[in-house]
This record gives C-alpha cells, structure tokens and sequence, in this order.
C-alpha cells in the first residue's frame, strides 16, 4: 500500500463523521448548557454556583487518591509475582484477575454489603468467635474499598503487560554488574515497569473520582461525590441540566489535566495510542 | 520468597473472588436475604424466568450489544484502514484526538454529553421521549469504536503490504484486494474488538443509565432493583451471565490460542 489510494482513505470518512457528532458535539453542547440558563441565555451563574459542591469534589479528588494509591500498592507486587511464574500459569492468573470485570460492576459492588453489613458476614463471624461487631459499611473506608475492589483488574494488567516484557538479560546484566535484587528492583524494574503504572493509574483513577453507584451503596448518604451531585440533578428534571452540565464540565476539564500531569510523568510526549 | 509469591496471589485472587463466591452463594438461599442463608434452593432461578422485567432488561442488554458490536466492528475495521492511508496531519491528530476522547473521558461525562445532545434533537425536532433504543445504540457504538480501532490497527501494521500490492499485480480489484488479502490477514483484530465491543456493551451501566430512556438494559434494570432491597434473584440472574460470559471468555482463549499456534507452526 505505498500508493495509498483515495479510495482507502475514504473509508475514514464515515468514521470520522460518526466520531465528530458523537463525541465531540456532545462535548460542546456540555458547555452550551453549563454557559446558559434554562431559556438559553448566557450566564456564568451555573459555574459560580459549583462553589456549592466544592466539599463533593475535595472528597472526591480525596477518595479516588487513597484508591488509587491503595490499589497501587496492592497490585504492583501482583503484577511481579505474575512474571516470575510459569507462562502456561502467567496466563492463568491473568484470566482469573479479568474474569470479575465482566461480571456486573453493580453486582460486585453490591455483594461488599452483603460482606459488610452490621449484620453481614464479617459480623456474624466476628460475634460467632466472641467478638464486637464492627461498624463497617457506610463509612468512608468501605467506599474506598468498593474503588479498589471495582478496580484493581485495571491496574494489574497494565503493569504486568509492560513487566513481562522487560528484557531478562537485562536484569541479568545488572547482577553481573553487582547489584542486588532490590537495587535491581529500584534501578532496572521499576522505571522499565513506569509506562504500565502511569496507564494503570489513569485507569483506576479517572472511574473513581466520577463514580456515583459505590458512594451510594457502600457509602450510605453520608459520603457523596461529585458523581452523584451529577446523577442526582440529571435526575431532578431539565430545570437542573444547566447546572448539572458545568459540573459534569469541571469534573472531566479536572480529569483532562490529571491526564497531562500523567502524561508528562511517562515522558510519552505524542500521547497518541494510535501513531 | 517462592512461598511468600504464591501466597501473595492466592490472596489476592481471593479479595478478587470474595464478593463472586458471595454471590452465587445466596443466589442459592431459599430465603430472601442476601446475608443470611436459610437453606438450599433454585427457587430464584425458576423465579427470574417469569420476572417480565429482568428478563425485558436481559433482551434489550443482549440486542444492544449484538448490534453495537456489529456495527463497531465493521466501522471501527474501515476506520483503521482509512486512518492508516490518512496522510495530512491535521487529520490524523483529529483521528487520534476523536478516538481517545471516549477511553479517556470518564464514563459519566460521555452518558451525560450524550445526553444532552439527544434531548436536545429530540426537542428541536419535537419528540416528546428523546431516548429509547435509537439512542442508547448510538451510545454502545460510539463507545465501542476506539476498542475496535486500536485492536485492529496493531495488526495493520503488522501485515505485509507487499501482499497487497501483488494481489493488485495478479488482477485483484482494489476491492477484492481488501476482502481477500487484507481482512484475511487481520481477522484475529477483528475478532479481538468485536468480543471487546460485545463484553463492554454487555456491562455497560453509566453510559446506558443515562441514553436508555425506557429501553432499560439489564444493567439498568438492576441498577433500579438495587435501589430497594436486593433480593437473591438478582444474585441468580448475575451468576447465570457471569457463567455465559465465562464460557465465551474460554471460547475465546481457545480460539487465540489455536490461532497462535498455528502461527508459530506457519513460522
């Protein structure tokens, strides 16, 4: 295909088309709304009432950090322990971490009640041995581990994907040249590893701070994140769009810079997936 | 250290599997609670078969993402072969930039984007209910395409033009060049983005949640069902697709595997 005909690249076109009113005139008309009243007059007043839901987007922000971070931490060791194995095992484990994320996500989350309820499993175990129960659900940790739980497939996988092909005879190289497994760890693996961590954290991170079914069910009504003040006035009627669209625009204006911070880190200047 | 691996991943493997163990467990309670289990029963399963809604859910999930994943498919092939041949720039910045968007964006911002627009045509064209199955369609495809792409355009690249070039010297019309030389060598990416579009509209809840009007899929049936007190037939009901989704997952890595070795064979 050196000569690449008008023809092939015709074929883009009803892609392209499909694409520009269905992603990006949805986008505009997002800010249309959040730039306008009711009646379609310009006004800032939907931006200047987001102060409203400032504490929503702290804990948010808050929220989908401790998760990401927490499932970092969890999975990066996972991910390790998965190269060193066999390949036929490699693959194994690799299924059974995906399998939960085509199980319904509603589903998955709402069995943690069923684990931590006053009454749930842990409970009755806890009281069956002599002990207190504890006060589990709707707090603040059980939506943080509902965030980690949902999830944590998407951090594995990237990380393990870019650590199982790390070159062996890299590592090999460095303990020739005398360094230990941690400092092969710290000076080979994890800056090798690096372009899987930072994929992994925009794709635990980015769910977390916009979502709206854990807070309400892990989280009671006492933990409410910017997802649900979103879901909520989509709810209330067409009389709350307005406001509900300047949320919805700061929150993914809020994800698209993290995405650059993020980008900058992995030093991927294109940021393209597709060049 | 060996040891300490395996426990590691059984551990984890089991924080993975604790909420599904929880589930099909009390998918088998003959009471109705999903936390203190009676005795054992099928009654939930007999019972999901009469439930009109759930099952209408069901329906409307599994003909969506039939056809989105269709329709992503054929479009998202000819995109990654139209954006490959794409030569300006400007062009294929603004390709890239359009596929990105949806993978990037959170869920919700897409649902309510779309939304708006849908509710906004509706208006201007007069519709009383803007949303149904039209929008919620439009909504699967849109975001199944970036999957098809970028599973496709790997193995784009990988082929041989050489190949069609002399399926064009040996008399091919650059149409049957395509079907016959081109889609044959990337089949497997094909495949890979149909059962990706397939597996994401079937567990898509936000984005449905928000363009669905009455045409409910399942996960917005449950969605609502969940609202009120769970009883265990939506436990049943989710151990039951958990079970075909397994099935086609196995399918499908069989199919991969196979494919691989035949290629190594090939090689």
């Amino acid at each position: 295909m050196n000569k690449k005909s008008f023809g092939s690249r015709l074929v883009a076109a009803p892609y392209l088309v499909w694409a520009s009113i269905f992603v990006i005139v949805p986008l505009v008309m997002m800010a249309y709304f959040a730039f306008t009243d009711s009646s379609g007059v310009f006004t800032l007043s939907n931006i200047t009432q987001i102060g409203k839901y400032k504490k929503a987007f702290l804990v948010s922000i808050l929220y989908a950090v401790a998760a990401t971070a927490i499932t970092l931490l969890i999975s990066y060791p996972m991910a390790y322990f998965m190269t060193k194995m066999k390949v036929s095992s490699q693959r194994m484990v690799m299924i059974i971490v995906m399998l939960p994320m085509w199980m319904n996500f509603l589903i998955r989350t709402y069995s943690w009640i069923s684990i931590l309820a006053n009454t749930g499993i842990i409970n009755t175990f806890l009281k069956s041995i002599g002990l207190k129960p504890l006060h589990l659900i709707n707090t603040p940790g059980a939506v943080i581990l509902g965030m980690v739980y949902d999830f944590i497939p998407y951090m594995i996988l990237p990380i393990y994907s870019v650590m199982s092909k790390i070159d062996n005879s890299l590592l090999e190289a460095a303990a020739d040249l005398g360094s230990n497994a941690f400092s092969r760890l710290r000076r080979v693996i994890i800056p090798l590893s690096m372009p899987g961590v930072i994929s992994g954290i925009t794709m635990v991170f980015v769910p977390s701070v916009s979502t709206f079914y854990i807070s309400q069910k892990l989280g009671g009504n006492k933990n409410w994140l910017i997802g649900d003040a979103i879901e909520y006035l989509f709810g209330a009627g067409p009389e709350y769009y307005n406001v509900a669209s300047a949320i919805s625009l700061i929150l993914m204006i809020l994800i698209l810079l993290c995405l650059a911070v993020m980008s900058r880190f992995s030093g991927d200047e294109e940021g393209g997936v597709i060049v | 250290m060996k040891t300490f691996s395996k426990i590691y991943v059984a551990l984890i493997i089991l924080f993975l599997y604790a909420p599904v163990a929880v589930m099909v467990f009390f998918s088998f309670n003959s009471g109705g609670s999903v936390w203190i289990f009676e005795s054992f029963s099928f009654d939930w399963y007999k019972g999901i078969l009469f439930d009109t809604a759930m099952m209408e859910g069901l329906k409307h999930t599994i003909i969506i993402a039939i056809l989105s994943a269709s329709a992503a498919t054929v479009l998202g092939t000819a995109a990654a072969v139209g954006i490959l041949a794409l030569r300006r720039k400007i062009f294929r910045s603004f390709a890239t930039t359009v596929t990105n968007i949806p993978m990037m964006n959170a869920d919700i911002v897409t649902g309510v984007s779309l939304m708006l627009l849908f509710v906004f045509f509706g208006r201007m064209i007069g519709l009383s209910e803007s949303l149904g199955f039209i929008t919620v369609l439009i909504a699967h495809i849109t975001f199944n395409l970036p999957y098809v792409i970028l599973s496709v355009i790997p193995k784009l690249n990988q082929t041989d033009k050489n190949l069609h070039e002399a399926a064009l010297d040996l008399g091919c019309t650059p149409v049957q060049a395509f079907f016959k030389v081109v889609i044959p060598s990337i089949k497997t990416g094909i495949f890979t983005g149909f059962i990706m579009s397939f597996t994401l509209s079937l567990d898509d809840f936000v984005i449905s949640y928000f363009t669905c009007g009455h045409y409910q899929t399942l996960p917005v049936v449950i969605y609502n069902m969940t609202k009120k007190t769970v009883k265990p037939d939506v436990y049943a009901l989710s151990t039951l697709v958990f079970v075909v989704i397994f099935v086609l997952l196995i399918l499908y890595n069989t199919v991969q595997t196979k494919s691989e070795q035949r290629r190594t064979l090939n090689a």
